[in-house]
């Protein structure tokens, strides 16, 4: 008989939250873009103060503001996990992951910078 | 005797020799869409977004480059990119909710992913961009 013993053996388990933000993270982008497509649709913005009105809403640019960073989320466990399939070499693997972190939290200072200076 | 036979035999496919299924080709397209919207696709769209709201000048040049043929192209491929991806996640999302894992459902949700994401794109970018 197997004896139970009361530590968890199988890794640091960060692996099923990886695997539930993918999968969360998605689902909350479709939703965005269902909005997003519906505003588009029911609104035809044709001139650039149309676009900007689009934006002008506080929650649109919290919407905006949580697709990205769900879609900056979603793309770092994707990386990842393309990183530890083709990439062998731990001191290059991890040199391009720190790599697709600092980019992804440039981008995340980007999209607040491009959703809040209209203001 | 036979077992230890085999055991020695070299483990070797080569992936461009053997004929892939089609939810593996789906399944590798998923990955090189994800990494091509990662990178070129995630600098782009904020780009995109930073001219259609920074100044009317700037919305302007947006526009003036969309009217391009080969920038019309490239968003068109872009689109099928992203639609291709939206529609094989969805299928992961069934198959992790063990619909359709048996093996003729996969193939034929593959083919449905393939059929499907084309569409949208054509239609998308045919109402959108030509």
């Amino acid at each position: 008989m197997v004896k139970q013993s009361g530590r968890i053996t199988t890794g640091a388990h960060y692996g099923l939250i990886d695997w539930l933000a993918q999968r969360v993270t998605a689902v909350f982008m479709v939703v965005y873009i269902v909005l997003f497509v519906v505003v588009v649709v029911s609104t035809v913005p044709q001139d650039y103060a149309a676009w900007v009105a689009i934006f002008d809403f506080q929650w649109m640019r919290i919407a905006s503001f949580l697709f990205f960073m769900a879609l900056f989320w979603h793309a770092w466990v994707g990386v990842r996990n393309v990183l530890m399939d083709y990439v062998k070499p731990v001191a290059v693997r991890l040199g391009m992951q720190v790599l697709v972190i600092v980019s992804l939290l440039i981008y995340l200072i980007w999209t607040a910078e491009i959703l809040w200076s209209l203001m | 005797m036979a077992a230890k036979y085999l055991n020695k035999r070299p483990k070797h496919l080569n992936l461009f020799k053997i004929n892939q299924p089609l939810p593996a080709i789906v399944s590798i397209m998923h990955r090189i869409s994800g990494v091509i919207l990662f990178f070129p696709g995630i600098p782009l769209i904020l780009l995109g977004l930073q001219m259609l709201l920074d100044t009317p000048e700037s919305f302007e040049a947006l526009q003036t480059f969309f009217l391009n043929p080969l920038v019309k192209f490239g968003l068109t491929c872009f689109i099928w990119l992203c639609l291709h991806h939206l529609c094989a996640g969805i299928r992961h999302l069934a198959l992790d909710l063990h619909c359709g894992v048996e093996l003729a459902k996969a193939r034929a949700s593959s083919n449905w992913v393939l059929i499907v994401s084309v569409s949208l794109t054509l239609i998308t970018a045919g109402v959108l961009i030509w």
